[in-house]
């Protein structure tokens, strides 16, 4: 038998991404060993004028006129268009790959063979082309004679758990990938007055980013530069020096603006290798742009997770014992883990999980919005909604019952901050809690409403090590420069306000740079990582040119440099403000462009650090079409201290969106026989439009984690995404008095669910 | 020309795409066109040098000019490859998103989905083209100042969906807004926060 590669790990990744480099995290750390840092200087309230506030993106223009250039937009001189031949089968063994008519092609100027053995997914690279145009690069594929020997192949799940099976992975279709437990469910379960036990269920959901993948690669003799559709400048350069096994000091990647990834593009797309190789052949610059076709099943997707939720709790609502099974299929990768909100999120002294990856013949899922966590919310939080219902319980009470002032479920070290209590609260009052069915399914007539709530927890603490650069100009420029990048969350903005803030400048006068590998070390732009990793390091590079200033300004005014603030472009007397000199004035007594280094620093690890946060829904659902509609959504987070209420909000708006999308319409269909994706576009692949969505409130708790970070910041993408698919999930099972623990809750899933009886409390 | 045009009262996703012709309709619309010669283009690779092309004149942006289209070469490509105006882009390149929408002769249309060929003559204005000088349009204006958008790759489309809809209805209610947008697609998920800035830019263009 052949072997094959290591099977990929979505969220291996993930975490590896998420992780500085060099730096241990926090989980594995020794505590001993940390040294806590100095208590962060933290302003008082009032004293920030921008940060908190509303801020309109500082390159709003850029994108508004369509300025702002995309990988898709850029061209080159002599640019060749890449193109990639993908398998037609979902598994087989290449026996031959014939190039030459293709090479012959007038206007090609490049071919490569891709793959030559073992095929286990339908839409595996197989070879590739540049050519003068896309037309012709697309032409040259239909002339590559590929001979395959097709073998059998299993895309559903359930049917590659059975015995006989065909092979998707050497190991077998089903491994264990992660097991955690803490106490005795055994003995937990003896202590409940009541069990339950229910099968909660996802799909899998596709990234589909409004801009396809995509990069243009130019070699200038060993120097590669690389224009890459990215949310990981830094990861993709480390990726390709790898890949290719040049020195990654010759790699550069730049991103400048990017249309959307949400996880799919976190780390090196084998599209950009491709490219890169491409142009060495071609001795020319290469862009490669997957089609709509290539992005739904080629890039990965959310992998699905079957979860068995086993739970116990006493009368009074405290919980005695949680036990999850779970199967998580991520194609022929392994997909995700789930266990950490079903292990942190309440307090239960007995808990275990089990999970296993299911492995089919469908290309690696990769790590979308909050992996793990959404798929585990939609388990943990309708349990928690159904045993409240058993219990006679209000599911917020029994929640509150049951929180968690210590991680690991009340067992572990304490939470530095935890404003879940206020989230509760403020989102209680907001949808109106006790507007909801007090019975699940109480109401009667063909429409049914119904509210429900989810809460969701996510680290978003951000990588220690981030770097970032503010640099003064003799002229009076105030530059930052950050290898992070914005991937459409406004970390541009974000950093502008940050150094504006310090300085006592308007955002719109920094002059930000940033996706670009050659900048600063910053993590990638996933787990919620970038605000809470860029914005203290810009804030304590920006102190520290701060101080700079005000020692300037001190000679100048004859002051002491504590008597002296930055504000409005003025370096002015605390006490009378008429004593002032302007900032630009000041620079002129810089001898050159003097960069000032910050760096985000560590946090203790004597506590935890995670954000929190939770969502309200009402819905309203056609008991005779098995119809949902979502009427509105309230949804309040603990992020620490917010940056830019603007975006922030935005960031909001989008998940609850996306999850409600995912939570009604979202599903990657396989077709059985053939093996290839059935709905690989934007019409069969329904996602949310205008015409569907709620109502939504975006709210912050009032809450600054002065240990995590100089500005008690944390992130918040994924936290707006995870608790939105599973507080609709309870609102319909409020409205319905069944549950229908399966998204996308599809009219045919709803009607089915009406139809089952023992989920009636 | 028959161009389609965007129905006045809400309508179903769906729908709309239909009214578009969207997806596989298209096809018959390419035939309807230009007969034979487009749908031989379709049948595979190599033969695509037998289809003729030709010069068309087209208004972009104010500015008249010639550029040669090809058989099967839609608008979209024209603007982004010939013209390099890259605003419009390209999403999902079967009319299904929105992504693409520019002003042609005043209505918002899909780029993706007209064929060069069929708008000799025709007006087309991209998001490039929407700003007077330096003024912005009041609807890029309150794109920035609501916030309507993250990534702002479906940004030109939506702004040019939007310019469209205030231009045939400048008092839209809010479900019109709604009706207006539903063939464009956000996966961000902003739409909340894009309706706030097409009310917006309703009230700025009537104080003005």
């Amino acid at each position: 038998m052949k072997t094959h590669p290591p099977i990929d790990d979505a969220f291996a990744e993930y975490e590896e991404l998420s992780r500085p480099q060099g730096a241990q995290s926090a989980t594995t750390r020794p505590a001993e060993s940390a040294t806590p840092p100095a208590p962060a200087p933290q302003p008082k309230p009032g004293e920030f004028k921008h940060i908190g506030k509303v801020t309109p993106r500082v390159d709003g223009r850029m994108v508004v006129t369509g300025a702002a250039r995309y990988t898709h937009d850029l061209a080159f001189d002599n640019m060749l268009f890449g193109r990639i031949l993908r398998s037609p089968h979902a598994c087989a063994d290449i026996v031959a790959i014939d190039l030459s008519a293709a090479q012959a092609l007038p206007g090609v100027k490049a071919a490569l063979k891709l793959k030559e053995d073992r095929i286990r997914w339908a839409g595996e690279p197989i070879a590739a082309v540049a050519a003068v145009s896309e037309r012709r690069a697309e032409e040259a594929l239909a002339l590559i004679k590929v001979e395959y020997k097709p073998l059998p192949h299993v895309t559903a799940p359930d049917k590659a758990m059975e015995t006989g099976a065909p092979l998707v992975q050497d190991q077998g279709n089903v491994i264990k990938s992660n097991e955690a437990a803490r106490g005795d469910v055994e003995k937990g379960f003896k202590e409940a007055d009541l069990v339950l036990e229910r099968t909660y269920k996802t799909s899998w959901e596709v990234h589909q980013p409004t801009e396809t993948h995509g990069s243009v690669a130019r070699w200038d003799g060993d120097d590669l530069t690389v224009w890459d559709s990215t949310q990981a400048v830094q990861s993709v350069r480390d990726g390709l020096a790898r890949a290719l096994a040049i020195p990654a000091g010759r790699i550069k990647i730049l991103k400048h603006y990017m249309g959307g990834g949400f996880g799919s593009k976190l780390g090196l797309g084998d599209y950009t290798v491709t490219a890169a190789k491409l142009a060495k052949e071609a001795g020319r610059p290469v862009k490669i742009v997957l089609t709509r076709r290539e992005n739904s099943t080629c890039v990965g997707y959310r992998p699905t997770a079957w979860m068995t939720v086993k739970a116990g709790a006493k009368k009074d609502g405290t919980l005695t014992a949680l036990s999850v099974k779970s199967y998580n299929c991520g194609g022929v990768g392994r997909g995700d883990r789930v266990a950490a909100p079903y292990s942190d999120m309440y307090a239960c002294p007995h808990f275990k999980i089990e999970e296993y990856a299911v492995f089919v013949n469908a290309c690696a899922s990769r790590a979308t919005r909050a992996p793990g966590h959404t798929q585990a919310t939609l388990g943990l939080e309708g349990m928690m909604e159904e045993l409240a219902a058993a219990l006679g319980m209000d599911p917020l009470a029994f929640r509150m019952k049951n929180f968690a002032a210590k991680d690991k479920g009340g067992t572990g070290i304490p939470y530095s901050t935890k404003g879940l209590e206020q989230c509760y609260k403020l989102g209680a009052e907001k949808i109106g809690w006790e507007r909801r069915n007090k019975k699940p399914g109480a109401g009667s007539g063909k429409i049914r409403t119904g509210i429900g709530m989810a809460s969701q927890i996510w680290p978003g603490t951000g990588a220690p090590g981030t770097l970032a650069d503010v640099k003064l100009y003799p002229d009076g420029t105030v530059e930052v420069d950050c290898g992070t990048q914005d991937i459409g969350t406004g970390t541009r903005t974000h950093i502008a306000v940050v150094a504006a803030e310090t300085l006592g400048l308007e955002p719109k006068d920094v002059v930000v740079h940033l996706g670009n590998s050659d900048l600063p070390w910053a993590p990638s732009s996933g787990g919620s990582m970038t605000t809470p990793s860029v914005a203290p390091a810009v804030r304590d590079a920006a102190l520290k040119a701060a101080e700079y200033l005000k020692n300037l300004a001190s000679k100048k005014l004859g002051l002491p440099p504590e008597e002296i603030v930055l504000e409005k472009h003025k370096a002015a007397s605390k006490a009378d403000p008429t004593k002032a000199v302007e900032l630009k004035e000041l620079a002129r007594g810089i001898p050159r462009p003097l960069p000032f280094h910050g760096e985000r620093s560590d946090y203790p690890s004597t506590f935890a650090f995670q954000t929190f946060g939770v969502q309200f829904a009402e819905v309203e659902v056609d008991t005779e079409t098995g119809k949902v509609k979502v009427k509105r959504v309230v949804a309040v987070h603990d992020v620490g201290r917010v940056i830019n209420l603007q975006t922030a909000e935005s960031q909001v708006v989008g998940g609850v969106t996306q999850g409600m999308s995912a939570a009604l319409f979202e599903e990657k269909l396989m077709d059985p026989d053939t093996g290839t994706m059935v709905n690989p576009n934007l019409h069969d692949y329904k996602i949310a439009t205008a015409m569907d969505i709620p109502e939504i409130v975006p709210l912050f708790a009032d809450v600054v984690d002065e240990r995590l970070n100089n500005l008690g910041t944390k992130g918040l993408g994924e936290p707006a995404r995870i608790p939105a698919s599973a507080c609709i999930a309870n609102a319909v099972y409020n409205a319905l008095g069944t549950h229908v623990r399966e998204i996308p809750m599809t009219p045919a899933r709803v009607l089915a669910a009406l139809k089952r009886k023992e989920a009636r409390p | 020309m028959d161009i389609p045009r965007k129905k006045k009262k809400p309508v179903s996703r769906r729908a709309f795409l239909q009214s578009m012709g969207g997806g596989a309709v298209g096809a018959g619309v390419v035939s309807r066109v230009l007969g034979k010669e487009a749908l031989a283009s379709q049948a595979g690779p190599g033969e695509m040098e037998t289809v003729s092309s030709r010069a068309i004149a087209l208004t972009v942006n104010g500015r008249k000019i010639k550029v040669t289209a090809e058989a099967g070469e839609t608008l979209l490509d024209v603007l982004r490859e010939k013209l390099r105006l890259t605003g419009a882009k390209r999403v999902c390149n079967r009319g299904e998103c929105g992504g693409c929408t520019v002003l042609l002769n005043g209505k918002p249309v899909y780029a993706c989905h007209i064929l060069a060929l069929q708008v000799d003559g025709a007006e087309v204005l991209t998001v490039e083209g929407l700003a007077d000088g330096d003024k912005l349009h009041p609807v890029q204006q309150a794109f920035i100042d609501k916030d309507g958008y993250q990534c702002g790759f479906c940004t030109p489309g939506m702004i040019m969906a939007s310019a469209g809809l205030l231009k045939k209805n400048p008092h839209p209610s809010f479900d019109e807004i709604r009706a207006g947008l539903a063939g464009n697609l956000c996966r961000c998920g902003n739409y909340q926060k894009i309706y706030a800035a097409v009310g917006a830019a309703a009230e700025a263009m009537r104080r003005s």
